[in-house]
């Protein structure tokens, strides 16, 4: 470096350089940079293994520079289960999209959540499938066309929107949930927070920790990437407030 | 050497994967097993294990996904209806090569069936179960002994070969009580992790399992892999018992509980009427004894083959395949979870004699 100058900011050492294969404006590449953001503060990368869903982010398996495990259409939670019980001193976390937390994996979120099993989901809900080409998830608002929801998403044949965060801090054995959103550089700086406290309770060995982070899906949404990020705001944060909806003494 | 000890079908499976090294169980509640999971619920804090009842076979068998990722040995337990809905996670796990060790206690089907014991997973054990190209290796004990000694075999070829071991067993086996010995004790603290394994990237490049690949022709260089890994365990690892097939007419072939009755059925027929009847038993139903097979019937002195299962048949496929029916093959089935005495064996194979003569 030139003398006299001062580095403000470098990229993250934990991402790999290929080349994301996500949709231009889509936000999983903001996740994916303060995710790892995190992880290099806390010096994780020698305990780290994140466990990836079936989605568009099955890709991130070659996007992170630690450790890395597959798995099936919403089985994360089990897998990382599996992971951590083999060995605790693993970091473990799960990276899951809605449909697969919220549609074919509750179960096992649910379990694993209710077991204060010792890992961390990154729950990145855009209330769509983005991988299948656009179709209702659980996590859809009313009235929202998808491919499968071509009138609008309505109650009476298709149910209400889940709100996650809210069901699970319901239980005993989450430790940390928080909501947060990628709409504005003040979101993804709390969305950054809210991941490190996930991260601590995790490390303290505190239980089952969450951060659902609201993202959006310009290609599947059929709009420009700066009228998703204004739907999140309209539309999704109200639906979804963010907020901190567990924290158990100690984090 | 340990000494013999009376223990129930079931909870000397449990009691020899702990032997074998393994102190990671999760399972599901399901009959006619459930002395497995109980069991180990019981030792696994004694030796400083883990048991795990999960939410539902489909959890379980990605806990064990997970584990064998993290490497180390891990199994599950369950039963007919229950490995089904292991079957996807079974295929991820083929496809990313993981050793795991699952014990199939089988129970008669279709749909929820009954809780007597069956052999009608054969077909969905032997030839994939799951979706894509893969081969579960598949053992199948006769008695309690073999049993327990299989277990310790099941845990090293998963090691050794990466891929998940079923051992297909069934109500009766589950069981039952009868002594056994221990031959082994392994100290899995003395087992260094796979250099594969996710454990945390330190000096060395990151490691990922992986059954996903969108490149068409990476995605084929890797079944290539696993298909010539299935060839070599073709080749190397099969196994049969042999009680005079070799210098017999007729050749029951049979495994399993099947197997031990058809034994001694032909043991009866041998000592009372001096009948030219032989067993074959596969002990490894994948991979099939299939040379073993061909030359059989290729033998001018075996004149038919008769095929006992606890099923519609669905092994009998394979003794049809493998011997290329050079001789006829008969075959007597029951299923619902009814088991055949030895005296309708009898009466079977006296029926096979007549038509051979």
């Amino acid at each position: 470096m030139t003398e006299g100058m001062k580095q403000i900011f470098k990229n993250t050492t934990y991402l790999t350089d290929m080349q994301r294969s996500y949709c231009p404006g889509c936000t999983h590449g903001v996740i994916h940079r303060v995710l790892c953001e995190v992880l290099e503060e806390m010096n994780l990368m020698e305990k780290s293994v994140i466990v990836i869903p079936v989605g568009c982010s099955t890709l991130a398996v070659d996007y992170f520079e630690f450790d890395t495990v597959q798995a099936p259409h919403g089985r994360a939670p089990a897998v990382a289960t599996g992971v951590k019980r083999a060995a605790p001193e693993n970091f473990v976390m799960t990276y899951q999209g809605d449909g697969d937390l919220a549609s074919i994996g509750t179960a096992e979120i649910v379990h694993a959540a209710n077991r204060g099993e010792n890992i961390t989901t990154i729950f990145v809900n855009n209330g769509i499938y983005g991988m299948t080409g656009g179709q209702m998830a659980p996590t859809t608002l009313m009235g929202w066309k998808t491919e499968t929801s071509p009138y609008g998403r309505e109650a009476s044949r298709d149910g209400n929107p889940i709100r996650v965060s809210e069901m699970l801090s319901q239980l005993n054995g989450p430790a940390y949930i928080a909501r947060t959103s990628t709409d504005s550089p003040k979101n993804i700086i709390g969305t950054k927070k809210a991941i490190r406290k996930a991260f601590q309770a995790q490390l303290k060995g505190l239980g089952f920790s969450m951060v659902e982070i609201l993202s959006n899906c310009p290609t599947n949404w059929g709009m420009s990437a700066v009228d998703s990020i204004k739907r999140i705001q309209d539309e999704t944060m109200k639906y979804y407030p963010l907020g901190e909806y567990k924290v158990v003494e100690g984090i | 050497m340990s000494e013999k000890i009376l223990m129930k079908g079931a909870e000397a499976i449990g009691e020899a994967a702990i032997k074998a090294g393994c102190r990671l169980f999760f399972g599901y509640p399901i009959t006619p097993q459930n002395e497995a999971p109980a069991y180990m619920s019981k030792r696994m804090p004694e030796v400083n294990g883990t048991f795990l009842q999960a939410e539902s076979e489909v959890s379980a068998i990605n806990m064990l996904y997970g584990a064998a990722g993290a490497g180390h040995r891990v199994m599950t337990s369950s039963s007919s209806p229950g490995i089904s809905l292991m079957m996807e996670g079974l295929s991820y796990i083929a496809g990313a090569q993981l050793p795991v060790v699952v014990v199939n206690v089988m129970r008669g089907g279709p749909g929820l069936g009954g809780i007597g014991p069956a052999q009608a997973d054969y077909f969905q054990s032997t030839k994939g179960g799951g979706h894509g190209d893969f081969r579960i290796i598949t053992l199948a004990p006769a008695d309690l002994q073999e049993q327990v000694d299989i277990m310790y075999d099941a845990f090293d070829l998963a090691d050794k070969y990466r891929n998940p071991v079923m051992v297909l067993t069934d109500g009766l086996l589950g069981q039952i009580m009868e002594a056994v010995e221990f031959k082994t004790e392994l100290d899995p603290s003395s087992f260094k992790p796979p250099a594969w394994a996710v454990t945390g990237r330190k000096n060395r490049p990151k490691n990922l399992i992986n059954s996903f690949d969108l490149d068409l022709d990476g995605l084929e260089r890797h079944n290539h892999e696993i298909q010539a890994k299935y060839k070599t365990i073709q080749e190397k690892e099969v196994k049969f018992e042999s009680f005079h097939a070799e210098d017999s007419e007729i050749v029951v072939v049979a495994y399993g509980t099947m197997g031990r009755i058809c034994k001694t059925a032909i043991r009866k027929m041998r000592e009372k009427e001096n009948a030219s009847v032989g067993l074959l038993r596969p002990i490894t139903l994948w991979p099939f004894p299939e040379k073993k097979m061909l030359e059989l019937a290729q033998k001018p002195s075996v004149k038919a083959f008769c095929t006992f299962e606890l099923s519609a048949g669905q092994m009998v496929e394979d003794v049809r395949l493998y011997s290329k029916e050079l001789k006829p093959v008969h075959f007597h089935g029951r299923t619902g979870g009814n088991v055949p005495s030895p005296e309708e064996v009898i009466e079977k194979i006296k029926s096979v004699q007549k038509e051979a003569r």
